[in-house]
């Protein structure tokens, strides 16, 4: 066995390096967001940026506490972690003050505590503990139903507090059953399904079934001479078509008007909401007048006159696309994309199967924030509320994500003391 | 177990594609599509709220009453606002130069990025004098508003006023901005929705010099205002302004409904006001006199001033009598100027005795509702007083009684009804009776009733038993819909047959009773009488009337305050109303003019009011009384 007294020693420094710089720019880029002349001071406690940067400190601390704990800890309370964020997620609805509308927040002197972002950890925590029990198998449907119940209970909760964005986060873990062993099809299935889903409303309803039917007859002359692939490809697009009617149908017969304004809200279509431009298109504005080497430090304008909203928040990449132009994007992107490629990497080199499996869990959370949240500035996705990881400004964002990823790094260094 | 390993490079496969895609997406935002860019390095973008004009407001017959104005407003964004000829700005906007300092700072301390309101509501003489200056004045520019105009000087209380909106309302409701107008009451505040139209936002290009170089992006992104619905009220401009002139110098109130669709005619409340003084610059000025008049014009009485119901609500016993079968056309009860279980209270005032159901309406006997409501109390059918009392209680509830008309109005009071609760802790449980309440039958003790309220019963026994809720709008936006619930029936549980020997008791009080000296030639009206004891001076006349008797089209009620008997003041007023809005024509000059002409004010404001004793006497204020005690003759 190794030394282990050394914690630092067979730490992942690649993880921890991009962890640093991506938080490091995120501060920044928060101060360019906020900006304000009369308290230029990037420490200001009386602006969100001074603020990030006690959130930086505790988040390090939190960072070397994960550290310095047991690895075997955090495999062994999985359920327990998991039963204690459900509850105080549950009890959110009792002690909460009402946010904009949702209740996920805890008030705990001056802090406020969103119990949301949390259960993220908490429920990878339960799913890997569970998947890697010996003799589970993915295909079973006995696993299927445990896997959505674990992911579901946290989900429906937090629905239940109007925080449609954190609860469709875990989604996100169908790559990990996926990595475990369930079938392909259904992944692809799911993304089909979401793709039609969206574009169902999105798109008009004679283009999209045009181009379903249009997709299938050149699918049908590929494979031509296949009877029965045939028969496939043409179920599956009346599937389709029938898919593209019924969410037309329910959205327009069966949803009640404010429901139908959520919908629209959630996919960037109600687009005045908030009178003077609470839309897409402010985003759309401020990064495409980046250019490509953007405006300089401090030098944007479209965020700074407030044209786009929660700009230190949710749409903190905003702030990045005018000032860095696209190579500011073409960093943080790459910086992303180097993480997952990382994540993963280092999960495949785990030896026990709960930090793999944990592993996959960090990576695709990440993902499904990164691809919301950028998506959402740019008109790709709809407008979800969920924060860009490391880089929106925020405590309870930064520390959720901080204790998921430093807790996969721990779990790493602990490896090659797990004797198989 | 370990699932093919191919498996992890199909995930990163996927969040590469999707890292790809966006970085695409964003080259294409970016770099390939200049038109982003346009906003070159000297240009600056600002956002100019258009805002929607206000919904104009129609009376029935189609008459303008509300309308809008322009002003603009002077905006500022602290940041821009660079080497400019601070002077030359103070002296064409008329401010000093220490407002302006004031002015700016109080706006960079909101935001040295954002616009902010820096002078409100130029006049259109200074808007032009300004307008071909601004390019001399960098971080200025100017955005047009609307202020509400009112051709006729009447009906302030119904319309209430639009104020700056509170920073309670920006915080709940994102529609809001701070500096953005809202109905604060009347209907400017129950049809804001119908009203404020939708905001809309113009993208505009300004150069360096102030000057704007057209529309973002060809207008891509800007939203169009869309102008608020307009609302044609029920009520009747003429008529409106007829009340208010009879009413002048004299407190109280003249409430008139339609009774067949409980539309709203009429609605004075005296003192009124010019609703064109709570508008525009001088407003708070004239805001603080009004709130300083010892009269309290800013008083809604019409829907906010409760008194005791008098003799309409003999009226309403009568009927729920009937209906109990425990009072019957023929019954009779003796008067011997007093309700003598009770010891000789309540009073009454001579007339011949005994009377039967059609006099006692007639003669407003007190004894003879006294005896009224101890039937309906201490009917067998009940086990308890409790009971009965209950059930009666029920019964008033559903001529609108106690309970809060869903009117379109805001600050409909539902006045007082007391619970069997209050008499419990008053008199101990089960140790009051009918003798105990007994003054309740008469409309007295505990009971109150806004204005608003007594109209709306009359209407509903013009109607023979039923009422729609009474209410103000006619006809919302182009499509002129009405809101269903004012088209729904209510029924005041009372079989029709009940309403002839009471209306035609009304008839009589104006054919040959208290109100004869008010018939109106071809025009049988149906009346009734009130006068209301006032503890702190002379009493308050009251009446309330339908007309014509049979398919009615107006009822009536008008209170004014120390004017003695109902006869005197009340009933012509009513009458004069009522001939006006029937025949368009005034048969009886001479009451014409003693009306419009008579001062009937309370005494506090005889000696006149030094202006440094002003606050201290309001502060006193008992001299209106909101409530009085009314007592029937
Ligand atoms: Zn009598």
């Amino acid at each position: 066995m190794r030394d282990q007294k050394n914690i630092l020693q067979n730490i992942d420094w690649v993880l921890v390096a991009l962890f640093s710089v991506m938080v490091l720019i995120g501060w920044v880029n928060i101060y360019a967001a906020v900006y304000n002349e009369e308290h230029s001071s990037i420490f200001d406690l009386s602006q969100s940026y001074g603020k990030q940067a006690l959130w930086i400190i505790g988040a390090c601390i939190l960072a070397l506490m994960i550290l310095v704990i047991d690895g075997k800890f955090y495999a062994a309370f999985s359920y327990a972690i998991y039963v204690v964020f459900i509850l105080l997620l549950i009890s959110t609805f009792a002690f909460s003050r009402d946010v904009k509308g949702s209740f996920g927040w805890i008030d705990i002197g001056a802090f406020k505590l969103q119990p949301a972002e949390f259960a993220k950890f908490a429920t990878n925590m339960a799913l890997a503990k569970y998947l890697s029990t010996l003799d589970i198998r993915m295909q079973d449907s006995r696993t299927k139903l445990i896997s959505t119940l674990i992911l579901g209970l946290p989900a429906v909760i937090i629905l239940l507090q109007n925080d449609t964005g954190s609860a469709l986060v875990f989604a996100s873990f169908i790559f990990v059953l996926y990595r475990e062993g369930l079938s392909g099809n259904i992944l692809l299935l799911a993304l089909v399904s979401v793709a039609l889903f969206i574009l169902a409303l999105l798109v008009k309803n004679s283009t999209l079934i045009g181009i379903l039917i249009g997709l299938a007859l050149v699918f049908i002359l590929m494979v031509r001479k296949n009877k029965r692939n045939i028969i496939v490809i043409v179920s599956g697009a009346i599937i389709a078509i029938g898919m593209v009617y019924s969410v037309d149908y329910v959205y327009n017969d069966v949803l009640q008007a404010h429901q139908r304004t959520r919908i629209d809200v959630l996919l960037g279509k109600e687009l005045d909401l908030k009178g003077a431009g609470y839309n897409v298109n402010q985003s759309k504005i401020a990064i495409g007048s980046g250019g490509l080497f953007g405006k300089g430090f401090l030098q944007g304008t479209q965020t700074k006159y407030d044209f786009v909203p929660e700009q230190s928040t949710d749409f903190i990449f905003c702030t990045v696309g005018e000032e860095w132009g696209f190579m500011g994007s073409l960093v943080v992107i790459g910086l992303f994309m180097a993480l997952l490629g990382r994540i993963i990497f280092v999960a495949e080199r785990q030896r026990s199967q709960y930090s793999r499996i944990y592993g996959y869990g960090v990576a695709s959370i990440i993902f499904f924030h990164l691809m919301i949240n950028i998506g959402m500035t740019i008109g790709l996705a709809p407008v979800i509320g969920i924060p860009l990881p490391f880089f929106s400004y925020g405590g309870s964002s930064l520390w959720s994500f901080t204790i998921l990823l430093f807790i996969f790094i721990k779990l790493d260094s602990y490896r090659l003391q797990i004797l198989r | 177990m370990n699932v093919s390993s191919g498996r992890n490079s199909v995930i990163f496969i996927i969040f590469i594609s999707v890292g790809i895609i966006y970085l695409i997406r964003l080259f294409y935002l970016q770099v390939v599509d200049q038109s982003y860019t346009a906003s070159a390095t000297n240009n600056v973008m600002r956002l100019i709220t258009d805002y929607p004009s206000r919904g104009l407001i129609y009376d029935r017959k189609g008459e303008l009453l509300v309308y809008n104005e322009p002003v603009y407003d002077l905006m500022i964004t602290p940041r821009q606002a660079k080497n400019l000829d601070t002077l030359e700005l103070c002296r064409l906007i008329g401010i000093s130069i220490e407002e302006y300092v004031e002015k700016f700072n109080k706006a960079k301390s909101y935001s040295a990025y954002k616009a902010s309101l820096f002078e409100k509501q130029l006049s259109v003489e200074t808007y032009a004098a300004l307008q071909e200056k601004l390019y001399k004045f960098p971080g200025f520019y100017v955005e047009a508003r609307t202020l509400r105009k009112y051709p006729l000087p009447i009906a302030a209380h119904l319309f209430g006023y639009i104020g700056e909106v509170d920073t309670s309302i920006t915080r709940q409701d994102s529609y809001y901005k701070d500096g953005d107008y809202i109905g604060k009451s009347g209907i400017e505040k129950s049809y804001e929705k119908e009203l404020r139209g939708r905001r809309g936002v113009r993208r505009v290009m300004v150069d360096v010099f102030n000057r704007e170089k057209g529309s973002f992006q060809n207008g891509k992104y800007d939203t169009a205002s869309v102008a608020g619905e307009n609302l044609k009220l029920s009520i009747d401009g003429e008529l409106q302004f007829y009340g208010e002139q009879l009413m002048r110098n004299k407190v109280g109130s003249v409430v008139a409904i339609e009774p067949s669709t409980g539309e709203i005619l009429c609605m004075v409340s005296s003192p009124a006001y010019d609703p064109n003084l709570l508008v525009g610059r001088t407003r708070t000025k004239n805001y603080l006199s009004l709130l300083r008049d010892p009269y309290k014009p800013l008083f809604n009485r019409s829907q906010m001033a409760t008194y005791p119901p008098g003799s309409t609500f003999k009226l309403v016993m009568a009927l729920i009598a009937q209906q109990e079968q425990t009072l019957f056309p023929s019954t009779r009860y003796p008067c011997y100027g007093g309700y003598p279980p009770g010891g000789g209270r309540p009073k009454c005032h001579p007339h011949s005795s005994p009377l039967d159901l059609k006099a006692s309406i007639a003669q407003s006997c007190n004894s003879y509702y006294s005896y009224v409501f101890r039937s309906v109390i201490d009917n067998n059918k009940y086990k308890s007083t409790a009971d009965a009392f209950a059930f009666w209680r029920k019964s008033i509830e559903k001529f609108g009684i106690g309970i809060r008309l869903p009117s379109d109005l805001p600050n409909v009071l539902k006045g007082s009804v007391p619970s069997i609760e209050y008499y419990d802790k008053y008199f101990g449980k089960g140790q009051w009776r009918s003798s105990t309440i007994i003054s309740l039958g008469i409309g007295q003790g505990e009971l109150g009733i806004t204005p608003l309220q007594n109209a709306n019963i009359i209407a509903g026994i013009a109607n023979r038993g039923y009422y729609y809720t009474p209410h103000v709008v006619k006809a919302i936006g182009d499509e002129m819909y009405l809101p269903e619930e004012f088209r729904i029936r209510n029924s005041f549980g009372i079989d029709r047959k009940y309403f002839d020997i009471v209306v035609d008791g009304m008839e009589s009080v104006v054919e040959s009773g208290t109100a004869a000296s008010t018939r109106i030639k071809g025009i049988i009206v149906c009346g009734k009488t009130g006068t209301a004891q006032n503890p702190h001076g002379k009493d308050h006349s009251m009446y309330v009337a339908f007309a014509p008797k049979y398919n009615p089209k107006i009822a009536i009620a008008v209170s004014v305050e120390n004017s003695g008997f109902g006869s005197q003041w009340a009933a012509p007023i009513a009458s004069l109303l009522i001939e006006q809005y029937l025949t368009d024509t005034i048969t009886r000059p001479e009451m014409d003019k003693r009306m419009r002409e008579g001062v009937i004010l309370p005494e506090i404001a005889l000696p006149k009011v030094p202006v440094e004793k002003e606050k201290k006497i309001t502060q006193k204020s008992p001299a209106i009384p909101v409530k009085a005690i009314t007592r029937v003759n």
